[in-house]
């Protein structure tokens, strides 16, 4: 496992015999080799809670302002990005139309979102959907092939579990998905909620992922990418390795080092270094991912 | 194995909602602090309207598991009230944080 002092290394997955093995890149592999014109590059932001008011984070517009301006600064242009969940605090339909409206800065041909619980309060996603749903089945769920890696998106915040929730709907699209396609094919998986157990008595975990990962267990690269924990994580469970992301917005709590989920307010000046944005990159033909969380500058 | 991997993937119980385990508290009125309902339980007679005021920092929600009432998003300070007429238990949650759960038994 990997934690925050992980930040501005390169992670490198390398499948190998059908196990997922991650190691530090920095030994001319496939993160060195992203610069070549077939390899994916994408972007991982999250958590950016616009509306937030509170002394963890004065102003969240700015920061996730500044992640924009990151991402801008890459010295690439993505092939998309991905906001993994929680764009605003309290669902409401201007907190959307400024998430919308400072994602469209983005310089990127493509910017998928999945919701998080705070984008999902009381109306179960439709006011989300309304800003971000096009294109997607049931509650926002979709996915997509981008040079050879298959993407699934998936909602698992619109349940009135303890725990994240997937729903028989959803696993029944993600088993007629993934049928036909060859076990060689990298698959990424991106929800708001962890998809493994990260921490359940404070809801970072998902009931029924198990379902979800049983069906990709033929598969000989899977990644799980996802938000909600405001912090950096990571953990290999067979052949899935899992990662959640920094925010944009505040950090909270790691597992068990707090009475409850609550943003977390650092001495002046130290917020940004809790923040952040992930960059990934996949090289075609290889069977490795380099993902590389920056801290917000 | 190598390190950092197991050889089965975690398993999470299907449904894991928290039901209130806390001894019933006869009162009608609900404190939400610190990501908890207290008290957890409480016990009224029909016709009683119950109270919940927000202390967090963080925004809630006051939610029945079945429909029956809910609350605004709550912000800090905010409150809600809900009068029970039919006897019966109700159990709620919080629809942010779903692990936050209590329960009114109307009587």
């Amino acid at each position: 496992m990997r934690h925050t002092a992980w930040f501005g290394a390169a992670v490198v997955l390398t499948v190998t015999g059908g196990e997922v093995i991650s190691h530090i890149a920095g030994d001319g592999t496939p993160a060195a080799a992203a610069a070549e014109p077939s390899a994916l590059r994408f972007v991982q932001i999250s958590d950016s809670h616009l509306g937030f008011k509170g002394t963890a984070n004065l102003d969240v517009a700015a920061t996730f302002g500044a992640a924009i301006n990151q991402v801008n600064s890459l010295g690439h242009e993505p092939d998309f990005v991905m906001h993994s969940g929680d764009l605003t605090h309290l669902s409401l339909a201007a907190e959307f139309g400024q998430a919308k409206e400072m994602m469209s800065d983005i310089r990127t041909p493509r910017v998928f979102t999945v919701p998080g619980e705070h984008d999902t309060i009381n109306d179960a996603g439709k006011t989300y959907r309304k800003f971000f749903g096009a294109h997607t089945l049931g509650d926002g769920w979709f996915s997509f092939d981008i040079k050879g890696v298959h993407f699934i998106s998936l909602v698992n915040t619109t349940s009135v579990d303890a725990l994240g929730h997937l729903g028989s709907d959803q696993l029944d699209f993600v088993r007629r998905d993934v049928t036909g396609l060859s076990s060689e094919t990298p698959i990424v998986v991106f929800s708001h909620i962890p998809l493994y157990a990260m921490y359940p008595k404070w809801g970072w975990g998902t009931g029924d992922a198990v379902t979800l990962l049983g069906m990709l267990r033929r598969f000989g690269s899977v990644t799980c990418l996802n938000g909600h924990v405001h912090q950096v994580f990571a953990k290999t469970e067979g052949n899935v390795t899992f990662y959640s992301a920094a925010p944009t917005c505040y950090p909270l709590p790691e597992p068990g080092q707090a009475p409850a989920p609550l943003p977390v307010t650092l001495p002046a000046g130290e917020l940004t270094s809790a923040l952040g944005i992930r960059t990934v990159s996949f090289q075609a033909g290889s069977t490795s991912l380099a993902l590389t969380d920056e801290r917000l500058t | 194995m190598p390190s950092g991997m197991s050889g089965m993937p975690s398993s999470v119980p299907a449904s894991t909602t928290t039901a209130p385990t806390a001894n019933p508290v006869a009162s009608d009125t609900v404190a939400i602090r610190n990501f908890a309902f207290g008290p957890q339980i409480v016990t009224i007679k029909a016709g009683t309207t119950v109270h919940w005021t927000n202390s967090d920092a963080e925004a809630h929600t006051v939610t029945s598991d079945t429909g029956a009432f809910k609350s605004p998003v709550l912000q800090s300070g905010a409150s809600y009230s809900y009068k029970f007429t039919t006897p019966g238990t109700y159990s709620y949650h919080c629809t942010i944080h779903p692990f936050m759960t209590g329960k009114v038994v109307v009587s």
